[in-house]
Protein backbone atom coordinates (compact mmCIF):
# COMPACT_ATOMS: atom_id res chain seq x y z
CA UNK A 1 0.00 0.00 0.00
CA UNK A 2 1.64 3.46 -0.67
CA UNK A 3 0.64 6.40 1.46
CA UNK A 4 0.39 9.48 0.02
CA UNK A 5 2.15 12.30 2.57
CA UNK A 6 1.98 15.62 2.65
CA UNK A 7 5.08 17.63 2.18
CA UNK A 8 6.83 18.68 5.48
CA UNK A 9 6.20 22.01 4.70
CA UNK A 10 2.57 21.94 5.85
CA UNK A 11 4.01 20.65 9.84
CA UNK A 12 3.29 24.15 11.51
CA UNK A 13 6.83 25.18 12.41
CA UNK A 14 5.79 24.96 16.36
CA UNK A 15 5.43 21.44 15.95
CA UNK A 16 8.85 21.15 13.90
CA UNK A 17 10.90 23.29 17.07
CA UNK A 18 8.99 21.55 19.75
CA UNK A 19 9.87 18.28 18.04
CA UNK A 20 13.98 19.57 18.45
CA UNK A 21 13.41 21.01 21.94
CA UNK A 22 12.00 17.94 23.04
CA UNK A 23 15.28 15.62 21.57
CA UNK A 24 17.39 18.12 23.19
CA UNK A 25 15.65 18.37 26.64
CA UNK A 26 15.78 14.87 26.70
CA UNK A 27 19.49 14.76 25.58
CA UNK A 28 20.29 17.28 28.36
CA UNK A 29 18.02 15.18 31.16
CA UNK A 30 19.93 12.14 29.83
CA UNK A 31 23.39 13.93 31.01
CA UNK A 32 22.33 15.37 34.14
CA UNK A 33 21.82 11.67 35.39
CA UNK A 34 24.33 10.29 37.62
CA UNK A 35 26.50 7.65 35.81
CA UNK A 36 24.53 4.37 36.09
CA UNK A 37 26.18 2.30 38.97
CA UNK A 38 25.34 -1.30 40.60
CA UNK A 39 25.68 -2.32 43.94
CA UNK A 40 28.04 -5.82 43.69
CA UNK A 41 25.48 -8.26 44.33
CA UNK A 42 26.07 -11.92 46.02
CA UNK A 43 25.59 -15.10 44.41
CA UNK A 44 22.65 -16.01 45.52
CA UNK A 45 21.55 -20.04 46.05
CA UNK A 46 19.56 -21.25 42.91
CA UNK A 47 16.18 -21.96 42.50
CA UNK A 48 14.81 -25.48 43.30
CA UNK A 49 15.22 -28.08 40.35
CA UNK A 50 11.11 -28.21 40.48
CA UNK A 51 11.21 -24.32 40.04
CA UNK A 52 13.68 -24.40 37.11
CA UNK A 53 11.70 -27.11 34.89
CA UNK A 54 8.67 -24.73 35.34
CA UNK A 55 10.61 -21.50 34.37
CA UNK A 56 11.72 -23.97 31.28
CA UNK A 57 8.65 -23.82 29.76
CA UNK A 58 9.67 -27.52 28.46
CA UNK A 59 13.12 -26.85 27.10
CA UNK A 60 15.33 -27.53 29.73
CA UNK A 61 18.63 -27.70 27.34
CA UNK A 62 18.02 -23.75 26.30
CA UNK A 63 17.28 -22.71 29.95
CA UNK A 64 20.49 -24.78 31.36
CA UNK A 65 22.81 -22.90 28.30
CA UNK A 66 21.53 -19.37 29.09
CA UNK A 67 21.73 -20.15 33.09
CA UNK A 68 25.72 -21.32 32.18
CA UNK A 69 26.07 -18.22 30.21
CA UNK A 70 24.84 -15.59 33.24
CA UNK A 71 26.83 -17.77 35.88
CA UNK A 72 30.26 -17.27 33.59
CA UNK A 73 29.33 -13.57 33.06
CA UNK A 74 28.53 -13.27 36.90
CA UNK A 75 32.36 -11.74 37.68
CA UNK A 76 31.55 -9.36 35.22
CA UNK A 77 28.99 -7.22 37.12
CA UNK A 78 28.23 -3.38 35.75
CA UNK A 79 31.54 -2.89 33.98
CA UNK A 80 33.14 -3.90 37.96
CA UNK A 81 35.06 -7.39 37.36
CA UNK A 82 35.10 -9.41 40.37
CA UNK A 83 37.79 -11.63 42.03
CA UNK A 84 36.85 -15.14 42.32
CA UNK A 85 37.19 -14.38 46.31
CA UNK A 86 34.70 -12.68 45.97
CA UNK A 87 32.70 -15.32 44.81
CA UNK A 88 30.35 -17.72 47.38
CA UNK A 89 31.69 -20.76 45.91
CA UNK A 90 28.97 -23.02 47.98
CA UNK A 91 26.50 -21.08 45.50
CA UNK A 92 28.48 -21.31 42.80
CA UNK A 93 28.77 -25.07 43.29
CA UNK A 94 25.26 -25.79 43.76
CA UNK A 95 24.50 -23.81 40.63
CA UNK A 96 27.09 -25.75 38.67
CA UNK A 97 24.91 -28.66 39.96
CA UNK A 98 21.63 -27.62 39.13
CA UNK A 99 22.84 -26.71 35.18
CA UNK A 100 24.60 -30.38 34.99
CA UNK A 101 21.28 -32.06 36.68
CA UNK A 102 18.93 -29.68 33.67
CA UNK A 103 21.37 -30.53 30.95
CA UNK A 104 23.25 -33.98 31.94
CA UNK A 105 24.55 -34.18 28.61
CA UNK A 106 26.53 -30.63 28.91
CA UNK A 107 30.56 -30.84 29.57
CA UNK A 108 30.25 -27.09 29.91
CA UNK A 109 29.67 -27.15 34.38
CA UNK A 110 32.73 -29.25 34.56
CA UNK A 111 35.22 -27.12 32.52
CA UNK A 112 34.68 -24.02 34.42
CA UNK A 113 34.91 -25.72 37.37
CA UNK A 114 37.97 -27.70 37.02
CA UNK A 115 39.43 -25.11 34.58
CA UNK A 116 37.97 -21.49 35.79
CA UNK A 117 36.46 -21.41 38.97
CA UNK A 118 39.94 -23.58 40.55
CA UNK A 119 41.87 -20.83 39.60
CA UNK A 120 41.20 -19.11 42.29
CA UNK A 121 43.93 -18.10 44.94
CA UNK A 122 42.00 -19.93 47.87
CA UNK A 123 43.08 -23.23 48.81
CA UNK A 124 39.30 -24.16 49.88
CA UNK A 125 37.68 -22.59 47.22
CA UNK A 126 39.55 -25.10 44.92
CA UNK A 127 39.07 -27.67 46.55
CA UNK A 128 35.32 -27.16 46.66
CA UNK A 129 35.53 -27.16 42.61
CA UNK A 130 37.60 -30.28 42.71
CA UNK A 131 35.35 -32.05 45.23
CA UNK A 132 32.40 -30.95 42.54
CA UNK A 133 33.92 -32.58 39.79
CA UNK A 134 34.75 -35.72 41.62
CA UNK A 135 31.53 -36.00 42.74
CA UNK A 136 29.92 -35.31 39.31
CA UNK A 137 32.64 -37.59 37.80
CA UNK A 138 30.74 -40.85 38.97
CA UNK A 139 27.39 -40.12 37.21
CA UNK A 140 29.05 -40.34 33.58
CA UNK A 141 32.73 -41.16 33.95
CA UNK A 142 32.85 -42.01 29.95
CA UNK A 143 32.93 -38.47 29.68
CA UNK A 144 33.57 -37.05 32.76
CA UNK A 145 37.04 -38.56 33.10
CA UNK A 146 38.79 -35.20 31.17
CA UNK A 147 38.08 -32.97 33.92
CA UNK A 148 38.98 -35.22 36.67
CA UNK A 149 42.17 -35.72 35.60
CA UNK A 150 42.56 -32.12 34.93
CA UNK A 151 42.00 -32.15 38.64
CA UNK A 152 43.87 -34.36 39.74
CA UNK A 153 46.96 -32.57 38.23
CA UNK A 154 45.62 -29.46 40.24
CA UNK A 155 45.70 -31.72 43.55
CA UNK A 156 49.02 -32.48 42.99
CA UNK A 157 50.99 -29.83 41.35
CA UNK A 158 48.82 -26.78 42.65
CA UNK A 159 47.36 -27.77 45.96
CA UNK A 160 50.47 -29.92 46.83
CA UNK A 161 47.84 -32.85 48.19
CA UNK A 162 49.42 -35.84 47.44
CA UNK A 163 46.77 -38.16 49.03
CA UNK A 164 43.74 -36.08 46.97
CA UNK A 165 45.44 -36.46 43.66
CA UNK A 166 45.82 -40.14 44.44
CA UNK A 167 41.60 -40.30 45.18
CA UNK A 168 40.98 -38.93 41.76
CA UNK A 169 43.35 -41.05 40.09
CA UNK A 170 41.96 -44.19 41.78
CA UNK A 171 38.98 -43.12 40.77
CA UNK A 172 39.46 -42.93 37.19
CA UNK A 173 41.15 -45.92 37.23
CA UNK A 174 38.56 -47.37 38.32
CA UNK A 175 36.34 -46.12 36.16
CA UNK A 176 38.27 -46.54 32.96
CA UNK A 177 37.16 -47.89 29.60
CA UNK A 178 38.69 -48.37 26.81
CA UNK A 179 38.81 -45.10 25.25
CA UNK A 180 40.19 -43.43 28.19
CA UNK A 181 43.97 -43.26 26.99
CA UNK A 182 46.22 -45.10 29.37
CA UNK A 183 48.26 -41.92 30.60
CA UNK A 184 45.04 -41.08 32.37
CA UNK A 185 44.79 -44.79 33.79
CA UNK A 186 48.17 -44.93 34.71
CA UNK A 187 48.43 -41.73 36.69
CA UNK A 188 47.90 -43.58 40.25
CA UNK A 189 51.72 -44.87 39.60
CA UNK A 190 52.96 -41.97 39.26
CA UNK A 191 51.43 -40.26 42.53
CA UNK A 192 51.89 -43.45 44.20
CA UNK A 193 55.73 -43.03 43.27
CA UNK A 194 55.64 -39.29 44.03
CA UNK A 195 54.59 -40.21 47.62
CA UNK A 196 56.79 -42.86 48.29
CA UNK A 197 54.27 -45.44 47.97
CA UNK A 198 56.75 -47.48 45.83
CA UNK A 199 55.36 -51.27 46.76
CA UNK A 200 51.89 -50.02 45.62
CA UNK A 201 53.44 -48.25 42.57
CA UNK A 202 55.11 -52.01 41.54
CA UNK A 203 51.59 -53.92 42.89
CA UNK A 204 49.97 -51.51 39.91
CA UNK A 205 51.93 -51.78 36.97
CA UNK A 206 52.01 -55.33 37.57
CA UNK A 207 48.57 -55.67 37.96
CA UNK A 208 48.07 -53.81 35.04
CA UNK A 209 50.75 -55.68 33.15
CA UNK A 210 49.28 -59.01 35.14
CA UNK A 211 45.45 -58.71 33.43
CA UNK A 212 46.60 -58.65 29.93
CA UNK A 213 44.62 -55.43 29.33
CA UNK A 214 47.45 -53.35 27.78
CA UNK A 215 48.10 -54.67 24.43
CA UNK A 216 50.43 -52.08 22.71
CA UNK A 217 54.02 -52.66 22.33
CA UNK A 218 55.39 -49.61 23.43
CA UNK A 219 53.04 -49.01 26.10
CA UNK A 220 53.99 -52.81 27.75
CA UNK A 221 57.77 -51.85 27.47
CA UNK A 222 57.14 -48.78 28.77
CA UNK A 223 55.70 -50.50 32.03
CA UNK A 224 58.36 -52.82 31.84
CA UNK A 225 60.91 -50.48 32.32
CA UNK A 226 59.09 -48.69 35.03
CA UNK A 227 58.55 -51.58 37.04
CA UNK A 228 62.10 -52.58 36.92
CA UNK A 229 63.02 -48.99 38.34
CA UNK A 230 60.63 -49.45 41.01
CA UNK A 231 62.09 -52.53 41.79
CA UNK A 232 66.03 -51.00 41.54
CA UNK A 233 64.59 -48.20 43.84
CA UNK A 234 63.10 -50.40 46.02
CA UNK A 235 65.86 -53.11 46.45
CA UNK A 236 68.63 -50.27 47.38
CA UNK A 237 66.41 -48.56 50.32
CA UNK A 238 70.16 -46.31 50.59
CA UNK A 239 69.34 -44.47 47.40
CA UNK A 240 65.69 -43.90 47.61
CA UNK A 241 65.95 -42.41 50.88
CA UNK A 242 68.62 -40.24 49.31
CA UNK B 1 -12.88 -25.96 -2.90
CA UNK B 2 -11.89 -23.20 -5.14
CA UNK B 3 -13.12 -20.60 -2.89
CA UNK B 4 -10.31 -22.04 -0.08
CA UNK B 5 -7.72 -21.27 -2.66
CA UNK B 6 -8.99 -17.84 -2.95
CA UNK B 7 -9.23 -17.27 0.70
CA UNK B 8 -5.82 -18.56 1.49
CA UNK B 9 -3.98 -16.78 -1.52
CA UNK B 10 -5.30 -13.84 -0.46
CA UNK B 11 -3.96 -13.99 2.84
CA UNK B 12 -1.03 -14.60 1.52
CA UNK B 13 -1.08 -11.20 -0.55
CA UNK B 14 -2.05 -9.61 2.84
CA UNK B 15 1.33 -11.18 4.12
CA UNK B 16 3.16 -9.74 1.58
CA UNK B 17 1.91 -6.14 1.46
CA UNK B 18 1.89 -6.14 5.40
CA UNK B 19 5.24 -6.47 4.69
CA UNK B 20 4.75 -9.46 7.26
CA UNK B 21 8.26 -11.16 5.73
CA UNK B 22 10.35 -7.89 6.28
CA UNK B 23 9.73 -8.95 10.14
CA UNK B 24 10.88 -12.72 9.53
CA UNK B 25 13.96 -11.12 8.12
CA UNK B 26 14.98 -8.91 10.36
CA UNK B 27 14.00 -11.68 13.05
CA UNK B 28 16.67 -13.68 10.90
CA UNK B 29 19.68 -11.05 11.00
CA UNK B 30 18.77 -11.07 15.00
CA UNK B 31 19.24 -14.35 15.27
CA UNK B 32 22.09 -14.31 13.48
CA UNK B 33 23.33 -11.56 15.30
CA UNK B 34 22.65 -13.47 18.52
CA UNK B 35 24.18 -16.86 17.46
CA UNK B 36 27.53 -14.75 16.69
CA UNK B 37 27.68 -13.36 19.92
CA UNK B 38 26.89 -16.64 21.80
CA UNK B 39 29.61 -18.36 20.01
CA UNK B 40 31.72 -15.28 20.94
CA UNK B 41 31.13 -16.03 24.89
CA UNK B 42 30.84 -19.91 24.87
CA UNK B 43 34.31 -21.04 26.28
CA UNK B 44 33.62 -24.84 24.62
CA UNK B 45 30.53 -26.40 22.93
CA UNK B 46 30.29 -23.47 20.97
CA UNK B 47 27.93 -25.23 18.60
CA UNK B 48 25.53 -26.47 20.98
CA UNK B 49 25.37 -23.10 22.54
CA UNK B 50 23.95 -21.21 19.10
CA UNK B 51 22.24 -23.65 17.93
CA UNK B 52 20.05 -23.96 20.99
CA UNK B 53 19.47 -20.12 22.07
CA UNK B 54 19.41 -19.64 18.34
CA UNK B 55 16.60 -22.44 17.87
CA UNK B 56 14.66 -21.26 21.41
CA UNK B 57 14.77 -17.21 20.16
CA UNK B 58 13.63 -18.57 16.65
CA UNK B 59 10.45 -20.50 18.18
CA UNK B 60 9.44 -17.82 20.37
CA UNK B 61 9.35 -15.82 17.36
CA UNK B 62 7.60 -17.68 15.66
CA UNK B 63 4.96 -18.26 17.74
CA UNK B 64 5.03 -14.43 18.28
CA UNK B 65 4.63 -13.24 14.59
CA UNK B 66 2.46 -15.66 13.32
CA UNK B 67 -0.18 -15.39 15.89
CA UNK B 68 -0.25 -11.69 16.26
CA UNK B 69 -0.21 -11.37 12.32
CA UNK B 70 -3.50 -14.31 12.54
CA UNK B 71 -4.98 -11.70 15.31
CA UNK B 72 -4.37 -8.61 13.37
CA UNK B 73 -5.37 -9.93 10.24
CA UNK B 74 -8.95 -11.14 11.29
CA UNK B 75 -9.29 -8.29 13.55
CA UNK B 76 -8.83 -5.73 10.49
CA UNK B 77 -11.64 -8.42 8.51
CA UNK B 78 -14.00 -7.14 11.12
CA UNK B 79 -13.09 -3.71 11.10
CA UNK B 80 -13.53 -3.16 7.07
CA UNK B 81 -16.23 -5.61 6.96
CA UNK B 82 -14.88 -7.65 4.65
CA UNK B 83 -16.48 -10.76 6.37
CA UNK B 84 -19.53 -9.62 6.34
CA UNK B 85 -18.48 -9.30 2.20
CA UNK B 86 -17.87 -12.86 2.07
CA UNK B 87 -19.97 -14.33 4.10
CA UNK B 88 -22.77 -12.54 2.14
CA UNK B 89 -21.77 -14.63 -1.17
CA UNK B 90 -23.02 -17.93 -1.94
CA UNK B 91 -19.85 -19.09 0.50
CA UNK B 92 -20.49 -21.71 3.18
CA UNK B 93 -19.20 -20.30 6.75
CA UNK B 94 -17.17 -23.36 7.47
CA UNK B 95 -15.28 -22.86 3.79
CA UNK B 96 -14.42 -19.06 4.83
CA UNK B 97 -12.80 -20.59 7.87
CA UNK B 98 -11.39 -23.58 6.46
CA UNK B 99 -9.95 -20.68 3.59
CA UNK B 100 -8.46 -18.72 6.22
CA UNK B 101 -6.83 -21.10 7.83
CA UNK B 102 -5.28 -22.26 5.02
CA UNK B 103 -4.02 -19.29 4.40
CA UNK B 104 -2.52 -19.09 7.48
CA UNK B 105 -1.35 -22.25 7.59
CA UNK B 106 1.12 -21.86 4.53
CA UNK B 107 2.71 -18.35 6.27
CA UNK B 108 3.32 -20.85 9.51
CA UNK B 109 4.66 -22.95 6.85
CA UNK B 110 7.14 -20.68 5.03
CA UNK B 111 8.34 -19.37 8.49
CA UNK B 112 8.98 -22.33 9.77
CA UNK B 113 11.06 -23.14 6.47
CA UNK B 114 13.10 -20.00 6.85
CA UNK B 115 13.64 -20.80 10.27
CA UNK B 116 15.01 -23.98 10.09
CA UNK B 117 16.99 -23.05 7.15
CA UNK B 118 18.92 -20.74 9.19
CA UNK B 119 19.70 -23.80 11.51
CA UNK B 120 21.31 -25.95 9.06
CA UNK B 121 24.81 -23.92 9.23
CA UNK B 122 24.75 -25.60 13.07
CA UNK B 123 23.32 -29.04 13.43
CA UNK B 124 22.88 -31.95 10.54
CA UNK B 125 19.73 -31.36 7.84
CA UNK B 126 17.93 -34.62 9.72
CA UNK B 127 17.72 -33.40 13.04
CA UNK B 128 16.97 -29.91 11.66
CA UNK B 129 13.58 -30.97 9.67
CA UNK B 130 12.82 -32.60 12.42
CA UNK B 131 12.53 -29.20 14.29
CA UNK B 132 11.20 -27.10 11.38
CA UNK B 133 7.87 -29.91 11.08
CA UNK B 134 7.41 -29.58 14.67
CA UNK B 135 7.37 -26.12 14.80
CA UNK B 136 5.58 -26.04 11.43
CA UNK B 137 2.80 -28.40 13.39
CA UNK B 138 3.09 -26.06 16.42
CA UNK B 139 2.34 -23.15 14.70
CA UNK B 140 -0.32 -24.67 13.29
CA UNK B 141 -1.78 -25.36 16.56
CA UNK B 142 -1.04 -21.84 17.61
CA UNK B 143 -2.58 -20.09 14.16
CA UNK B 144 -5.78 -22.42 15.19
CA UNK B 145 -6.06 -21.21 18.81
CA UNK B 146 -5.45 -17.41 17.08
CA UNK B 147 -8.41 -17.95 14.97
CA UNK B 148 -10.62 -19.05 17.87
CA UNK B 149 -9.65 -16.32 19.98
CA UNK B 150 -9.96 -13.87 17.47
CA UNK B 151 -13.46 -14.93 16.16
CA UNK B 152 -14.42 -15.18 19.92
CA UNK B 153 -13.49 -11.90 21.49
CA UNK B 154 -13.06 -9.74 18.16
CA UNK B 155 -10.15 -7.34 20.24
CA UNK B 156 -6.35 -7.49 19.35
CA UNK B 157 -5.31 -7.07 23.87
CA UNK B 158 -8.21 -10.12 24.49
CA UNK B 159 -7.31 -12.59 22.20
CA UNK B 160 -3.49 -12.30 22.13
CA UNK B 161 -3.47 -12.65 25.97
CA UNK B 162 -5.55 -15.32 25.53
CA UNK B 163 -2.96 -16.78 23.05
CA UNK B 164 -0.17 -16.14 24.85
CA UNK B 165 -1.35 -17.47 28.40
CA UNK B 166 -2.11 -21.31 26.78
CA UNK B 167 1.13 -21.19 24.98
CA UNK B 168 3.02 -20.76 28.21
CA UNK B 169 0.97 -22.64 30.18
CA UNK B 170 0.96 -25.51 27.43
CA UNK B 171 4.82 -25.10 27.48
CA UNK B 172 4.63 -25.92 31.33
CA UNK B 173 1.94 -27.67 32.29
CA UNK B 174 3.77 -31.16 32.53
CA UNK B 175 6.61 -29.24 35.16
CA UNK B 176 3.04 -28.01 36.47
CA UNK B 177 1.94 -31.58 37.06
CA UNK B 178 5.27 -33.09 38.63
CA UNK B 179 5.17 -30.14 40.73
CA UNK B 180 1.57 -30.92 41.98
CA UNK B 181 2.56 -34.62 42.12
CA UNK B 182 5.78 -34.09 44.48
CA UNK B 183 6.38 -35.97 47.52
CA UNK B 184 6.04 -32.48 49.87
CA UNK B 185 2.75 -31.57 48.49
CA UNK B 186 1.22 -35.03 48.07
CA UNK B 187 -1.29 -34.81 50.62
CA UNK B 188 -4.65 -36.31 51.26
CA UNK B 189 -6.20 -33.17 52.13
CA UNK B 190 -9.23 -31.52 50.07
CA UNK B 191 -7.28 -28.89 48.83
CA UNK B 192 -4.64 -30.68 47.28
CA UNK B 193 -6.74 -33.49 46.12
CA UNK B 194 -9.11 -30.32 44.58
CA UNK B 195 -5.80 -28.66 43.38
CA UNK B 196 -4.62 -32.16 41.80
CA UNK B 197 -7.73 -32.77 40.00
CA UNK B 198 -7.73 -29.50 38.51
CA UNK B 199 -4.07 -29.55 36.91
CA UNK B 200 -4.70 -32.67 35.96
CA UNK B 201 -8.03 -31.85 34.42
CA UNK B 202 -5.86 -28.82 32.69
CA UNK B 203 -3.56 -31.18 31.30
CA UNK B 204 -5.97 -33.17 30.10
CA UNK B 205 -7.54 -30.01 27.98
CA UNK B 206 -4.35 -29.11 26.86
CA UNK B 207 -1.52 -30.11 23.56
CA UNK B 208 1.58 -31.23 25.14
CA UNK B 209 3.46 -28.75 23.79
CA UNK B 210 6.75 -29.14 25.79
CA UNK B 211 7.57 -32.52 23.55
CA UNK B 212 7.40 -30.53 20.60
CA UNK B 213 10.72 -28.62 18.91
CA UNK B 214 13.04 -29.41 21.44
CA UNK B 215 16.15 -27.82 21.41
CA UNK B 216 18.04 -31.23 22.41
CA UNK B 217 16.98 -32.55 18.84
CA UNK B 218 19.63 -30.01 17.41
CA UNK B 219 22.10 -30.24 20.42
CA UNK B 220 22.44 -33.97 20.87
CA UNK B 221 21.21 -34.67 17.67
CA UNK B 222 18.43 -36.92 19.88
CA UNK B 223 15.71 -36.57 17.72
CA UNK B 224 13.97 -39.84 15.83
CA UNK B 225 11.14 -40.36 13.89
CA UNK B 226 8.80 -41.51 16.95
CA UNK B 227 8.82 -37.71 17.95
CA UNK B 228 7.59 -36.62 15.28
CA UNK B 229 4.47 -39.44 15.02
CA UNK B 230 3.68 -38.04 18.47
CA UNK B 231 3.74 -34.81 17.41
CA UNK B 232 1.86 -35.36 14.10
CA UNK B 233 -0.81 -37.32 15.99
CA UNK B 234 -1.33 -34.17 18.86
CA UNK B 235 -1.28 -31.70 16.06
CA UNK B 236 -4.36 -33.22 14.16
CA UNK B 237 -6.10 -34.11 17.13
CA UNK B 238 -5.50 -30.47 18.41
CA UNK B 239 -5.90 -28.75 15.17
CA UNK B 240 -9.49 -30.56 14.29
CA UNK B 241 -10.57 -29.87 18.11
CA UNK B 242 -10.02 -26.25 17.33
CA UNK B 243 -11.47 -26.09 14.25
CA UNK B 244 -14.46 -27.60 15.08
CA UNK B 245 -14.57 -24.92 18.48
CA UNK B 246 -13.96 -22.00 15.68
CA UNK B 247 -16.68 -23.57 13.21
CA UNK B 248 -19.49 -23.90 16.15
CA UNK B 249 -18.30 -20.36 17.29
CA UNK B 250 -18.07 -18.80 13.56
CA UNK B 251 -22.23 -21.01 12.89
CA UNK B 252 -23.50 -19.02 15.89
CA UNK B 253 -22.16 -15.55 15.52
CA UNK B 254 -25.33 -13.38 14.03
CA UNK B 255 -23.01 -12.01 11.20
Amino acid sequence: MIEQQRSWHSVPKMVIISLFLSIGLQILWHHQLPSPQLPIKTLAEPPPLELLHLLSFGDPIVTAKMLMLWLQAYDNQAGQFLSYQQLDYIALQKWLEQILHIDPNSQYPLLVASHIYSNVADTNRQRIMLEFVYQEFFKDPQHRWPWLAHATVLAKHRLKDLPLALKYAKAIATHSNSQMPRWAQEMRIFILEDMGELEQARLVIGGMLATGQITEQNEIQFLNEKLQALEKKLASPMTNSE
Amino acid sequence: MKSIFTLAALVVLEALRTRFFVVIIILLALGFGLAMFVGQIAIIENVAYQSSLLAAFLRLSAVYVVTLFVITSMVHEFHNHAIYLWLSMPLQRSTYLIGKFSGFALIAAITALLFGAMLLSYVPYQQVGLWTISLFCELLIMTALSLLCVLTFHQIVQAFSVVVGFYILARSITAIQLMAQGPLLNTQSWADQIINFFITSLAMLLPNLDHFTQSKWLVYQTGIFDHLLEIIVQTIVYIILLITMSLFDIYRKNL
